[in-house]
């Protein structure tokens, strides 16, 4: 049949993929409020668990690599250098590891009803930076009490970083995420990606500690990663104005922070491009 | 076949094959390409179905079970996609695919109005403006700021119900749902339904209770074995069924 007119008629199912999650941001608003709110329910301390969680794993750390390993005293303000990349790191683990699985969580929904699947991943990601806030309110707090007084491109630098970390996140959520429905090998392989990141940014030691070590090559890889650029980004504007002079820049951070943000961008794309492909087996493969 | 002038949904030549996957892990597919062991089989579940629905009709896909007209229903709603031939619709959709999917226990009535309205694309003006007359119909005004996981199950349905038979649509994808509740409130959404269809909109029914469906319908599509077989009055296609 070849109808005269079609203009009017749309095919079920086949939505704008991420601009129909912006269209439809009341949704997704509600989406994500719902997960915040559901999330400590039932438990004693509630909302308090989003500080014991990354308190307990700072102090972890900060014993082990700050007092035991000696970086404290190499490191001016080390807890505020551990801090500052640790939040950022998990923010990303965090919306990485929640999207990848947001598929498969909301099996019942996308089996019985169509709304853009893009919705669970990045929801997950927004719900991730709710949780991430409180964090970043104790960071602020602690670098206030030192005498922080960031200049404006510090401040702007924050805000690429939580870009990059986003954007790079949600991409990647969608990439894993949509693999997941039908291979649940994903979200394992996922884990080991967030086992990994902590270690292959500087969130623990110091980036001249790598340069002094590996070749060229490799440290230009290593400071493609966006989670490099993102965490040094963290580490200039927080930590930076709180020391004499001690933040030694990697050199270029400007221009590997916007290959940073082009690399999340295209990630996103990359991500948006595969669900689209994959997504019309979803409800038939959860 | 009818013009599109006045048609709300069209089906066009529509197959949809499932495949049945045999392996769940790469590891498992890994093995089983290489003992060259079968991976997945496939299943027929819709067979070159055309048909056109204009709108302001109310319509009733028969079948068996594994007839074919679930999918079909989900085809017409977006969740499945079609392998073969094309689906068009015209209109706002809305599919009561089984009441309260979206549903959450830990949130109260109130909020879960807002999200499933949401879900099933209601802005937030709109639930605002239906928000009452929402929990009139649903008869859990005094309850409606407790958690739904501590509702009767009669209280849930009639609240998921609610929220959907209110959403703001053209056409509407009832799937076996009117089981919904006691009698006086089945009663209550059959008129519901009947009052939406007076009011022009396009109803699609999926439903084992045949004498009811032919009451609300004026017109039954009869599928078996994933093909169209009968396509005329409701009265005729449940009487052809019943052979």
């Amino acid at each position: 049949m070849a109808p005269a007119d079609t203009r009017d008629f749309v095919r079920p199912g086949r939505g704008a993929g991420l601009i129909d999650v912006v269209r439809r941001r009341y949704l997704l608003a509600l989406l994500v409020r719902k997960e915040v709110r559901v999330r400590y329910r039932g438990s004693a301390l509630g909302w308090l668990w989003s500080y014991v969680k990354p308190v307990t794993q700072f102090l972890v750390f900060f014993l082990a690599l700050g007092v035991f390993l000696r970086l404290n005293s190499t490191i001016e303000n080390y807890p505020i250098y551990l801090f500052s990349g640790l939040i950022t790191i998990n923010l990303f683990s965090e919306a990485f590891s929640n999207g990848t699985r947001s598929l498969v969580d909301n099996a019942a929904l996308i089996k019985k009803i169509y709304l853009p699947r893009e919705m669970f991943p990045v929801a997950s990601t927004f719900v991730a930076f709710v949780n991430f806030l409180p964090q970043a309110v104790v960071l602020l707090f602690v670098c206030l009490l030192v005498g922080w007084r960031p200049s404006v491109p510090d401040v702007l630098g924050i805000l690429l970083g939580m870009a990059i970390i986003l954007a790079f996140a949600i991409g990647l959520s969608m990439l894993f995420g949509s693999v997941n429905v039908s291979f649940r090998d994903a979200q394992n392989f996922v884990e080991l990606i967030i086992l990994v990141a902590t270690w292959i940014s500087p969130v623990l030691y110091q980036w001249t500690m790598v340069r002094d070590i590996v070749p060229e090559w490799v440290m230009v890889l290593y400071q493609l990663n966006p989670l490099t650029a993102a965490v040094e980004l963290f580490h200039a504007g927080f930590w930076a104005p709180t020391t004499n002079n001690a933040f030694d820049a990697p050199p270029n951070l400007t221009e590997y922070s916007l290959a940073a943000f082009g690399i999340a961008a295209v990630t996103l794309l990359l991500g948006q491009f595969v669900f689209r492909r994959l997504e019309s087996r979803f409800a038939q493969d959860l | 076949m009818q013009g599109i002038d006045g048609a709300a949904i069209i089906v066009s030549g529509v197959g949809k094959r499932f495949l049945l996957r045999h392996t769940h892990s790469l590891k498992e597919t890994f093995i089983a390409a290489i003992r060259r062991k079968k991976i997945a089989s496939t299943f027929e579940a819709l067979d070159g179905v055309d048909f056109v629905i204009n709108a302001g009709e109310s319509v009733a896909l028969l079948g068996f079970n594994g007839s074919g007209k679930s999918t079909l229903l989900k085809l017409i709603s977006g969740v499945y996609q079609p392998d073969r031939g094309e689906i068009l619709t015209r209109g706002r959709v809305a599919g009561l695919i089984e009441v309260g999917a979206g549903f959450h226990p830990d949130l109260s009535g109130r909020e879960n109005i807002y999200l499933n309205a949401a879900i099933l694309g209601m802005s937030q003006k709109e639930i605002d403006d239906r928000f009452d007359e929402i929990v009139a119909f649903s008869e859990i005004e005094k309850f409606i700021d407790t958690e739904v996981k501590h509702y009767s199950s009669g209280m849930f349905l009639r609240l998921a119900f609610s929220v959907a038979i209110h959403t703001e649509v053209d056409i509407l994808l009832v799937d076996e749902i009117l089981s919904v509740g006691d009698e006086p409130f089945q009663h209550k959404c059959l008129a519901k339904i009947r009052e939406l269809h007076e009011r022009g909109k396009t109803l699609v029914v999926v439903s084992h209770d045949l004498d009811m469906v032919s009451s609300i319908c004026d017109r039954g599509i009869l599928i078996r074995d994933g093909r169209l077989e009968f396509d005329g009055p409701s009265k005729d296609a449940v009487a052809h069924m019943r052979g």
